[in-house]
């Protein structure tokens, strides 16, 4: 995997096909957690952390225990007892899902004793986000794109779970910025809080639209 | 097709006795050990998480006070009884805390303040004392919109039809977020057990406050005069008591000829204020809307 190629990945996760605004992604953080810019910097770190991390372990566990090939782990223990079976036998990768959700939980549960341990302020600044993003679909997201859909390799994987992450951030402090500006603005009664919030979104969504046109 | 299921269930099962294994080990192998004592203070506090300490909620406290970074008697609302407790909890001697209440110092208000300007903003003090001080007349007096009353935790605050936040007494616990959030001071603490203030916050010369006000206090020095135990004092033309010295004879509320002293037991000289509840607050809001 050359460099060139990375860094397209990384571009493209980031603007082009931003996990928010394109994807449509982890919505719910988009908008739960942009009302202040402190709080959404600290949701953009804790969500960049998890989907590296995620990215990486959930890369390891789709090629060694779900596809059908012959290094699956699952096929090679059958194979001990009998040397008949085949790898195609074990094509378990519909177990995807259920299996990183697994995989995530408890990577983010296992990932937030050991920080509160070994380093208390990052705990802190992590905070409350970091327990929120167990179930996050963005994460289960990025994982799926960098296995089923992209079949990446274990470094393009981690490349595209930090830059979407990265990704994801932007969009969120981009929209906390304009929250916060959209506290003071005259908006009709009926809009008023999540309707034009959303309206926000789409436009916003619109406007990262142009990045599509991005040629290298 | 058999060896698929047994595969699947095999895995799954594997992965999730798994973490389960590593993260049993990890909570105990990494369990980060928290100071009991910690435990300890939070009992000993009202658990209102009012911020009044400056920290944020009682655990915020709680914890500053096992650190050292916090005083044992820095939580108004406990008071004594959780101050005393606390230090028990620390092996510290507990300075004596006061018990306060918090009174507006002002009786203009809507009735008896001039105003300069009729104010059509956002309904908080805060933000219309950004427009020259505020609309009232007076640079002192109350704005009555009732921030402090938005603000306090423990719904003591009330405000009149006067538009001058009345405490209810009972609820107060001496907190002083609203004498914090108070834009112009006229909030105060004073102790619990003296009844008698003097209803002004105004330094200005008498004539100056008697043109914008007619219950301000114009330093006339008759209650300084007056009052038998030399408790009175005038400074900045505006008179303060002595509470070590005062004797809560009332004689100055008599002779105060503008009847800015009040008794706070009575509300004398004020007519019964007509009590209002928050939703008094609601229908200025309305009205304004």
């Amino acid at each position: 995997m050359d460099f060139g190629n990375i860094m397209l990945i990384a571009v493209s996760a980031i603007l082009v096909n931003n996990i928010v605004l394109a994807k449509f992604l982890g919505l719910c953080p988009f908008l739960g957690v942009s009302k202040k810019l402190d709080a959404s910097l600290g949701m953009g770190m804790a969500v960049i952390f998890v989907m590296t991390l995620a990215s990486a372990v959930t890369w390891i566990i789709y090629e060694y225990f779900l596809l059908p090939i012959p290094k699956n782990f699952i096929f090679r223990f059958f194979h001990l007892f009998d040397p008949s079976v085949t790898p195609s036998m074990f094509d378990l990768a519909y177990l995807e899902t259920i299996a990183f959700i697994l995989v995530i939980a408890s990577l983010v549960q296992l990932v937030e004793m050991v920080v509160q341990r070994i380093s208390p302020p990052l705990y802190e600044a992590l905070g409350i986000y970091l327990p929120l993003i167990t179930t996050n679909c963005a994460i289960l997201g990025v994982a799926e794109l960098n296995t089923m859909t992209n079949h990446y390799s274990f470094i393009a994987s981690v490349v595209h779970g930090f830059s979407a992450g990265i990704g994801f951030t932007l969009a969120l402090i981009l929209m906390s910025g304009i929250r916060e500006k959209l506290e003071l603005a005259d908006v009709p009664p009926s809009l008023k809080g999540l309707p034009i919030a959303f309206m926000v979104a789409g436009l916003m969504s619109l406007a990262f639209l142009g990045f599509s046109g991005l040629k290298f | 097709m058999k060896l698929t299921i047994i595969g699947a269930v095999l895995l799954l099962g594997i992965l999730g006795f798994l973490f389960g294994v590593i993260l049993a080990f990890i909570a105990r192998k990494f369990a980060v050990s928290l100071d009991e004592r910690v435990a300890k203070v939070l009992e000993h506090l009202p658990g209102i998480n009012c911020g009044a300490c400056g920290y944020p909620g009682c655990s915020g406290y709680a914890k500053a006070v096992v650190a050292g970074a916090a005083p044992v008697n820095g939580c108004a609302p406990g008071g004594k009884p959780s101050a005393q407790n606390i230090g028990k909890i620390m092996g510290q001697e507990v300075s004596d805390t006061k018990d306060m209440v918090a009174v507006a110092k002002c009786s203009g208000g809507a009735n008896n303040a001039k105003t300069k300007y009729v104010y059509k903003g956002l309904f908080d003090c805060r933000a219309a004392y950004i427009l020259a001080n505020g609309p009232t007349d007076c640079a002192y007096g109350c704005i009555g919109l009732g921030t402090c009353v938005e603000d306090c935790p423990f719904g003591a605050l009330e405000l009149s039809d006067n538009c001058i936040p009345i405490t209810d007494y009972d609820k107060c616990t001496g907190c002083g977020i609203c004498v914090r959030n108070c834009p112009k001071g006229v909030m105060h603490l004073l102790p619990r057990d003296q009844l008698i203030y003097i209803a002004c916050n105004s330094p200005e010369k008498g004539g100056v406050v008697r043109k914008i006000c007619s219950t301000g206090c114009i330093c006339c020095k008759i209650c300084e005069k007056e009052c038998p135990k030399d408790a009175i004092e005038i400074r900045d033309f505006l008179a303060y008591i002595d509470y070590e010295k005062c004797i809560q004879c009332g004689i100055c509320i008599e002779k105060c000829p503008t009847k800015c002293i009040l008794d706070r037991g009575t509300g004398i000289p004020l007519p019964e204020p007509a009590r209002v509840t928050r939703k008094r607050l609601k229908e200025l809001k309305a009205a304004q809307e």
